[in-house]
């Protein structure tokens, strides 16, 4: 297993490291695709690289082509990290490629309120099916000032509560119901010399998740919802200062891995903790699932890996069926593009996307696309358990709490979660905390 | 030398014809590099002063600001704490990297035959970039799937890049182990310029080898030294790539130095504004810092020092 790890993370590391210098350079140069360039008729866009969602990104964008020989999308992948400032950057210089991909919210609305991405209402309304065929739930993300600007797309990713079955029935435990419960199960565990909970706090929205949970559990969703709006003193709330000082009490328990903030999420390290037995539980996004099931071993095929609610908080008052995560992904048209081009990314948001082939592929993938009525698709799958899970998780939270980090604008994005860093390894206190982050209210 | 001196003899021979143009062709001579000069480097360094000075997120429309970015980041704590880390950053890999590369520059500067084997492997970090060596860092770092792990060794195992003190000497080991081989190479260049026949005097006189290093080829190397210095330091202040990718400037600011600070409020901030101040001061700072070490070595630094030698 130990050899295994290694040979892998030696051959990542072999991948990645051109990558790295590729996506570091690629930020200043002007990029392929900009919207004057392309003749007419073809629009360009631009996506996320990394299997198995590059493949399907590119297999969609591919068969629309085919089938429309005078409208043709020419695809460019990009590094997650890499894009975000990519985007940015390529929006402000007038160079954007005419379908834009993006997770709403904050970056959206900074978008539309600059007039670079067309509003899309009127279109909805033209096509009344693609609306209804979509989760209600992610068209939140997607509005700025009641105007739709994006087309909501691909899988829904609620954040999930995952633990080791094996490492459970070692210690003899249950998974967590309440917040006490977990606090007990990271002194069972570190007394077992197995780190309670894999967290890759490097990437600081991984540390964010906990937090976005907590604030739900103890106040429910208004508390963020007076932070959204930017109401004064928003981030002193007694609920937050709660949760805030909850999740410093766990950092103090040792319930997170030593050495967390030295682990980042984009190298799946901190799912190999916990598909390698040296963590117990890790809370995270959706996606895990696929790579722990194509890198895992026999861990998730063995059904090994469990899931749960997200603990409750005694005298908390959010709904424990409350859910974070991403509601989906977006895709907006850029005002720059010309007609034609428009018309092209029109034409493949109503006929290339939500395709059968695009919707078994997420499945496949152990992922559950952004539509409605699938539960029969779903439950004809190897990964039933777990996809139908996600999909009434989504379905049915009567509070899907967009990530904050998107919600939010860009800067007080940076802000919280340069915070959020210094919150979990103690540099500062709750109040703090909320002091830092009350200054970036409205921002 | 020579060429020189035949130049004035020339230009006087067709004074006349262009007694008043003799200027002429030599400025236009210069026109390429000015045009480069101006148009990547003076022109976006005005851009970034006027930009200081108005408010932008990058997308929308510029306002403008009066002095508010400035007022406000000189208020900062970040900024203070930023320049603060780039400074002992600067300090510290300076007092690392110069001892380390001189000693290795006299080393391989010998002509014998493993010196020069192992001068080719001491070059190697040179030939690597600076994303792919902070990742291949953070990969041998990680405290659970690293070195410590493939090799047993506990002691390994440390937080390395999640202990403030320990991350940010984890970034000036990592600049100092990328660079020496560089200043190691410019020493190399200085010591084998020392003329043979001091060594031979001072052999005579009775001078061990470590006398020779402190009486000869120190002092030889002075110019050398500011030289290599004036690159660590000013250089030191746009570390930016290495620490971007090895720690993102964790945990908390722990290695947030100025440049990656004016990155991370431009580009993930949004706040272009403030991070042209930010810019500002590093090229203000950049400048004076090459001017003072200009200055440490004298108004005839540019005088050759092998004179009578």
């Amino acid at each position: 297993m130990d050899k295994k790890t290694s040979r892998r993370s030696f051959l990542s590391l072999a991948v990645l490291t051109p990558l790295a210098a590729w996506g570091l350079s690629a930020c200043g140069t002007a990029g392929p695709g900009g919207g004057s360039s392309a003749s007419a008729g073809s629009a360009t866009m631009w996506s996320l690289s990394g299997q198995p969602n590059e493949g399907l990104r590119k297999d969609t964008v591919d068969a629309f082509n085919k089938a429309n020989p005078d409208s043709q999308i020419k695809l460019t992948f990009f590094q997650n990290d890499a894009y975000k400032t990519k985007i940015k950057t390529a929006i402000g210089a007038g160079e954007a490629p005419t379908i834009i991909f993006g997770w709403g919210g904050g970056g959206l609305k900074t978008y539309a309120q600059a007039g670079q991405v067309i509003d899309l209402t009127s279109w909805f309304a033209d096509n009344p099916k693609v609306k209804e065929k979509l989760f209600p739930s992610s068209f939140g993300a997607a509005t700025v000032n009641g105007k739709i600007y994006a087309l909501p797309t691909e899988n829904v990713a609620p954040i999930i509560f995952f633990y080791n079955k094996d490492l459970f029935a070692k210690a003899g435990a249950q998974p967590p119901k309440t917040w006490d419960d977990l606090m007990a199960l990271a002194k069972t565990f570190n007394d077992m010399g197995v780190a309670p909970i894999s967290l890759g706090g490097q990437s600081r929205w991984t540390s964010m998740m906990w937090l976005e949970y907590l604030f739900d559990r103890i106040g429910g969703p208004e508390v963020f919802n007076a932070i959204f709006a930017g109401k004064a003193n928003a981030w002193s709330d007694p609920a937050a200062i709660e949760a805030l000082t909850k999740i410093q009490d766990l950092v103090s328990a040792n319930g997170f891995i030593k050495g967390f903030s030295s682990i980042t999420a984009d190298s799946n390290a901190d799912q190999a903790l916990l598909y390698t037995g040296k963590a117990a539980m890790m809370l995270h996004g959706a996606w895990t699932y696929g790579s722990m099931k194509s890198d895992g071993g026999d861990f998730v095929t063995g059904g090994k890996l469990g899931w749960v609610n997200f603990p409750t908080v005694s005298g908390g008052k959010g709904d424990p069926k409350n859910t974070t995560g991403n509601p989906g992904q977006y895709l907006s048209i850029s005002s720059k593009a010309s007609e034609a081009e428009q018309t092209t990314a029109k034409k493949y948001f109503a006929e290339g996307l939500r395709t059968d082939a695009e919707i078994d592929s997420w499945i496949k993938n152990g992922q559950v696309p952004i539509v409605t009525g699938i539960e029969d698709k779903l439950a004809a799958t190897p990964d039933k358990d777990f996809l139908t899970y996600v999909y009434n998780l989504a379905k049915n939270a009567p509070n899907f709490q967009q990530s904050w980090d998107q919600a939010l604008s860009p800067t007080a994005a940076e802000a919280l979660l340069n915070n959020i860093d210094q919150l979990f390894t103690k540099s500062i206190t709750p109040q703090q905390f909320a002091t830092n982050m009350n200054a970036t209210l409205g921002q | 030398m020579t060429a020189t001196t035949t130049l004035p003899g020339r230009r006087t021979a067709t004074a006349g014809q262009r007694s008043k143009g003799t200027t002429g062709p030599l400025a236009w001579l210069v026109m390429p590099a000015l045009v480069v000069f101006v148009v990547f480097a003076v022109l976006p360094l005005a851009g970034v002063l006027l930009l200081s000075f108005t408010h932008w997120d990058g997308i929308g429309a510029i306002s403008f600001a009066g002095v508010a970015n400035w007022l406000d980041t000189l208020k900062d704590p970040m900024m203070y704490h930023a320049l603060w880390l780039t400074f002992v950053i600067m300090a510290l890999s300076w007092l690392i990297q110069t001892p380390l590369s001189l000693l290795l520059g006299t080393f391989t500067a010998g002509s014998q035959k493993y010196r020069a084997l192992l001068a080719v492997l001491y070059f190697l970090p040179l030939l690597l970039s600076s994303a792919a060596i902070a990742i291949a860092y953070k990969a041998l770092l990680d405290p659970n799937f690293g070195l410590a792990a493939g090799l047993h060794l506990p002691i390994l195992a440390q937080d390395w890049l999640g202990q403030p003190g320990l991350a940010l000497g984890v970034v000036i080991f990592v600049v100092s182990w990328q660079f020496i081989p560089f200043h190691t190479l410019i020493y190399q260049g200085g010591v084998r310029q020392i003329p043979k026949s001091l060594y031979e005097a001072a052999e005579i006189d009775g001078a061990g080898r470590v006398k020779q290093f402190f009486y000869i080829t120190v002092p030889q190397l002075k110019y050398t030294i500011i030289t290599s210095s004036t690159l660590m330091v000013v250089g030191s202040l746009t570390y930016f790539d290495m620490i971007f990718v090895l720690t993102g400037g964790g945990p908390g600011n722990a290695t947030r130095n100025l440049a990656l600070d004016m990155y991370l409020t431009g580009f993930r901030a949004n706040l272009m504004g403030p991070a042209s101040v930010i810019a500002v001061i590093l090229v203000v700072l950049g400048l004076a810092l090459a001017l003072f070490l200009q200055r440490l070595g004298g108004k005839d630094a540019n005088k050759s020092q092998l004179e009578g030698a």
